[in-house]
Formats: C-alpha cells, structure tokens, sequence
C-alpha cells in the first residue's frame, strides 16, 4: 500500500468481521487511518457495525457510537456539540454509515445535519442496498438491479445523493472508490482540513450481495469508475465542480457482466441502462465545465 | 440580575425552563410542539441573553432531538430536552434506547392527547405509552412542583444513570400562571454537581457503546437496569428529602403525597393536575363530614408499589381517576393500582373511573359526585367511562 499516503496506526485492526475480499474492510482502513486517533465514530446497522465486531471486542481505534438506522445525523450532531460543550472542538466525529441508513431511512436525519452545518465528516459505505439483510434494494439501487425485493430488477433509477447535497450547500462533498485509494486517502484529507458537514460516498462492490468471487472487489470498483456508473468527482460549497477521473472510455457492458444483480438483462434494459449513464455523465461534465 | 431566591409569575412551561436553566445542562436539543413550545423558547431566549451556557440543536424531528440527545448524554454531558404528545410518540424507538445505554438525560413532556382525532386536550396516554420504556416517570401538578422536580431529576438520573421524564398536563398546568419560587444559581449548584459520566466516549478512553451483544450480556443489561429502577425509589426519597432542607418546600418524600386520609373511608388516587381539583373536593367533603383522602402518585415508574400499598392499607375503598385510555385495558393507573394491590390483605374495594381521558374538564363538583356513586357501586376489574 506504498502508494497510499497515510501512516498505519492501528486505526482499524486484524480480527474485523468482513466477508474475505471485502472492499469495504480495506476502505475504512484507509480512511480510519487518514482520520487519526482524536476522533469518536457514530455507526448505524450497517456492514459497518458488523465488521467492527460484536460486544466486547472492536477492530476500531477510536470510540464508536452504535446508533439507530436511521439516526447517524442526529446522533453525530449530538456527539459534535458534546464534544465542543467540553471544549474539545479538534475532535473529529466520523459517520460510517451504509447506503439503507444514508439514502433511505437517514436521510432526514443527514439533511437536517447539513441543514445546520454540523462540524461531522460523514462517510456512506454505498453497497447500493441492504446488504447485510441479504440484499434487498435501497433507494441507491441503480436501475435495473435485481435485489431480494426488486427480483426482476428495480424500475427506477440510482438516488443522486451528491447532487441532492450540493443542493444544500454542503461545504464538501465526494465520491470515491477502492479501486482509487490514493484519491480517496486525498479526499479524506482534504475533508479534513474543511471545517462544517462533509460527505464521502465511497462504491462499495458487495461480493455475495452483487454476485461476485472475492477477488473481484477491485476491478469491479474500477471498472464501475471507467464506466461512469460511478464517476469519482467531488462538490465544493454546492458549486464547484471536480472530476477526479476524467476519462470515460468503457461501455456499461463489462461492469454489468461480472454481476449477478444484471444476470438476467435483455440487450435493450443494458441499452437503457447505458443511455440513462451517457445523460448523466453528460450533465455532470456541464457542471464541471461552467466551474472551472 | 443578583442571585437570590426571587418569587415569580411564570407559566407552568416557563417555571420548567427556569428549572433547567439553573441546572446548567450543556445541551440541549430541541424541536416544537404545542404545548411544550414555551419551555424551548424560553430556554432558547436565555441562551440568546447569554444567561445559560448550552448547546442549541434544532433538527428536523423530535425523533432525531431524541437521537442527539442520546449521543450527546454518551458523550459525557448533562442533557435536557422537552417535548409532548405526537413527539413523544415519534421518540418512542429511541427512549428505549436512551434507556439501553444508561444515559441520565431528563426530559419534560406535557401530556396531550395522541391523535387520531387531532387534539390538544390535557391526557396522559402519551406518557403512559412509554411506560415500559426503562424511563423513570415523574408527575407534577403545578409549575412549583414541576420547576423543583426538574432540579431533583437531574440529581436522580445521574445517581442512578435512567434517563428521566416529567410530566405535567397541556394548558391546565403548561400555560397557567402562578407565582413561583425560583431557587438562587447557588442553592442549584450546591445541590447538583457537574456531571461527570465515567463512560463516556471520549478517545482518551477509547470505549465504545451499543455493539451487538449475545444472549448473556444482553440479559445481563437487562438486569442492570432493573435493578437500577429499584435503586429510584430510595435515591430519590433521600434527594427530595435534600432538596426539601434547601428551598424549604414540603417534597412529601418525593414518591406519593397523601392529603387528608387519616381514618379515610374513600381514598380518591390520582396523578398530575387532577390532584389539585381532587383536593378541593375532598376539602368540601370534609366540611360535609365525609372521611375523604387524596393520594397522589407523583412516581410512576418505576411504580411505587410498597409505598401505595402502606398508604392504602386498612382504606375501605378507592378510587383511581385516571386521565388516559388504553383500548383493550382500562385506566392506566386503575390497573397499574389493582396489580399492585394484589394479594395484599385487607386489600380496598378498587373503582376505576375514566374521568378525565380525552382531555375533559373534571371538576370538583364531578368529583364529589364520583365520590357519591361510591356508595352503590359493585367493585369491578373494569374501567368505567363516567
């Protein structure tokens, strides 16, 4: 991991309970450590919870709140003024929530949080659905997608979380992947120095969730950057644009082809799928264009 | 402004926002909901005046008020927040989980119906409903008593680690205005200390809080909190009895007050604003010669079984009024009275009357005449609606 700027710190530790392969064991660790030891995390349910281990052992460093779904906003923003009510303002507070507890059902609790601008660095594991109940669909399902309650795929698109913050003027927002963790060990940092609410949504490929073997996390990820089903940009201020990856030079084709989720796809829902991801890339790079 | 007692004209929501102003919490999440609305903004004007050092969070929900106050309390600092009814409802989820974890925070509720239909009638569901929440419950019939209760709570829910709600009823106690003594920063600072939570999240300790846990452990906390529920009882006569020396106000030991029951023939029990209607009546029937009582519940939970157990004992007959309905039981507090009363010798004839649900004016005059009814009525397991 050399070309990963950050010092191992034993932020995240051996003995965590993620699937073997997991990509969203090796993004916290990155994370974790670009974060520090002065710092209180607040975990929903989520893969999250479950990889930090049960009662009373943690793989994590610092302390975590384990909070309610739907809750991560409300109980950071609780944790923050705590915190600077006992004058330590210098205390990171770090959401690791899940997709379901970030798009769905802690949605009202994030926006309100962004509504105040609560000092919270909030990341979202995006696994693109409730994983870790076996995989039913959340609202960041992308279209298409069969899951354990959309079976013959969803009928509505992936929710743009990134622009519904931007809308909000969040100070920073991003996107990020483990098939990038120099970017994402960037944007941590970056995150870092910016004081008020910041978002990170990092792609989370879900091995058994998407139907993958487990040494596929990476090139899933990457691909799904390649592809611009995941562009890997960031907000600031809820106006200035940046592409990290700026080339879009894959079809959705091989992203879809290595998962289960897509197995059952006519040539005309890939068709759909790849014009609705030509649009959005299109509107994104207007976006970045009229920022610079 | 000096510090000394001073005597005030305050609402009921007002004499509880100076109660936890000079308890200095340091946070303090909020979200409106009429009738509890005056106790934040008053709270919030004395943060604007800089008159009370706390942090303000405004969220979008009563819910996640809950949620911060949670996190908050965890994260080692003294809480308070308020709310009612349909908010009280909507924290449902997470007053369990305010419990799970220990924190001490304290909350006053202003008990007002719970839709459907829409209402904002004075009626204790709403509390009642969360009654098996690991709350400890606390009922107050005056903006005094509501503004010493507040004090005392926080020296409760942090000596026993329970978060804690008080409760009083919508309009006939939130918005009526008295003269009250407010106690001086002093008296307050001496009597409560600084907050200091040993587990606390803090990343010089490095403990975490709420991952899931097996069978064992996880009856094992069970346990703990019930038996911090029983610790409740002598806590809190011992910081009634406390609180008593300092500001000179009758507590009547915190748990249940009796008015007028020697050689009672009828005890009339009841809880929240009701008390004070059932202590006029029972004044008149006393002039007529009648051998009435009141016996006030001012603990509901954990519920002081032995202590109304002592104070009915050798009573030939009671008569719970309750303001609240559950469909499918009865009288919350009729119930709750019959359970413990259970078995016990010479136990009273029980009547359980459903004089106030809904928000109804009951007033001394009705009670008298419940009392009438006494006479012919037929004990029954049953509430009655009257």
């Amino acid at each position: 991991m050399d070309f990963v700027n950050f010092k191992e710190s034993n932020a995240f530790m051996s003995g965590h309970v993620a699937c073997p392969g997991c990509v969203e064991a090796l993004s916290m660790r990155v994370i974790l450590n670009k974060v520090g030891p002065n710092a209180v995390a607040v975990v929903p349910p989520s893969c999250t919870a479950v990889i930090c281990g049960p009662h009373p052992n943690s793989a994590i460093g610092i302390p975590v709140y384990h909070t309610s779904l739907e809750s991560s906003g409300a109980s950071a923003s609780g944790v923050r003024r705590a915190l600077n009510a006992q004058g330590k303002n210098d205390t990171t507070v770090l959401v690791m929530a899940g997709d379901g507890g970030t798009y769905d059902i802690g949605f009202q609790a994030l926006s309100s949080a962004v509504e105040r601008n609560e000092d919270i660095l909030y990341i979202c594991f995006d696994n693109e659905g409730y994983m870790n109940t076996g995989g039913q669909k959340s609202a960041s399902t992308p279209l298409h997608a069969a899951t354990g309650s959309t079976p013959a795929g969803k009928v509505s698109k992936k929710k743009n979380i990134i622009e519904m913050l931007a809308a909000q003027e969040i100070p920073y927002v991003a996107t990020a992947s483990p098939g990038h963790l120099e970017d994402m060990a960037n944007k941590v940092e970056k995150a870092m120095a910016i004081k008020g609410m910041r978002f990170i949504a990092v792609n989370i490929p879900c091995l058994p969730g998407w139907g993958l073997e487990d040494n596929q996390g990476i090139t899933s990820s990457r691909l799904a950057v390649e592809c611009g089903m995941f562009p890997l940009y960031e907000v600031e201020n809820g106006y200035k644009y940046t592409l990290n990856w700026k080339n879009k030079d894959n079809s959705v084709d091989e992203y879809l082809k290595m998962q289960k989720r897509y197995r059952h796809l006519t040539e005309e829902a890939i068709n759909e799928i790849q014009v609705s991801i030509d649009a959005d890339w299109e509107r994104l790079l207007k976006k970045v264009r009229a920022s610079e | 402004m000096d510090d000394k007692n001073q005597r005030m004209l305050l609402s009921g929501n007002h004499a509880v926002a100076w109660g936890a102003r000079l308890c200095r919490p340091q946070v303090c999440p909020v979200y409106p909901i009429t009738p509890q609305t005056p106790i934040l903004e008053k709270i919030t004007e004395f943060v604007t005046a800089g008159e009370m050092q706390a942090e303000i969070i405004t969220p979008e929900s009563e819910h996640s008020a809950m949620a911060a106050s949670i996190a908050a309390a965890m994260t080692g600092t003294r809480v308070f927040t308020a709310t009612s009814s349909q908010g009280l409802l909507l924290m449902h989820e997470l007053l369990h989980w305010a419990a799970g974890v220990r924190s001490s925070i304290v909350m006053f509720n202003v008990n007002r119906t719970i839709a459907s239909p829409w209402g904002f009638w004075p009626d204790q569901t709403d509390s009642m409903a969360q009654r098996d929440t690991g709350w400890i419950q606390i009922y107050t019939e005056s903006g005094q008593e509501s503004l010493d209760a507040v004090i005392q709570a926080f020296k409760l829910a942090e000596q026993v680690k329970l978060p804690t709600m008080i409760n009083h009823d919508a309009f006939y106690v939130s918005h009526a205005v008295e003269a009250v003594e407010v106690p001086s920063q002093q008296s307050v600072d001496d009597f409560l200390p600084a907050i200091n939570v040993e587990n606390r999240l803090d990343p010089e300790i490095g403990q975490s809080v709420g991952s899931n846990a097996m069978q064992e452990t996880y009856r094992r906390a069970r346990q703990d909190l019930g038996d911090a529920m029983d610790d409740v009882l002598h806590a809190k006569i011992e910081i009634s009895h406390e609180w008593e020396k300092i500001c000179g106000r009758d507590q009547h030991g915190g748990i249940v007050e009796r008015y007028r029951c020697e050689e009672a023939e009828l005890v009339i029990v009841t809880l929240g604003s009701m008390c004070g209607t059932v202590r006029e009546a029972i004044d008149v029937m006393r002039d007529q010669g009648r051998a009435v009582g009141l016996l006030k519940v001012k603990l509901f939970r954990p519920f002081p079984i032995t202590m109304v157990r002592e104070a009915l004992h050798g009573v030939p007959d009671v008569l719970v009024l309750d303001r609240n309905f559950s469909p499918g039981l009865g009288g919350v507090l009729h119930q709750e009275l019959r359970s413990a009363l259970y078995g016990m010798e010479k136990a009273p004839n029980i009547y359980g009357y459903l004089a106030g649900a809904g928000g109804v004016n009951v007033s001394p005059e009705k009670i008298i005449e419940y009392a009438d009814t006494i006479e012919d009525a037929v004990p029954s397991s049953e509430s009655i609606w009257i």
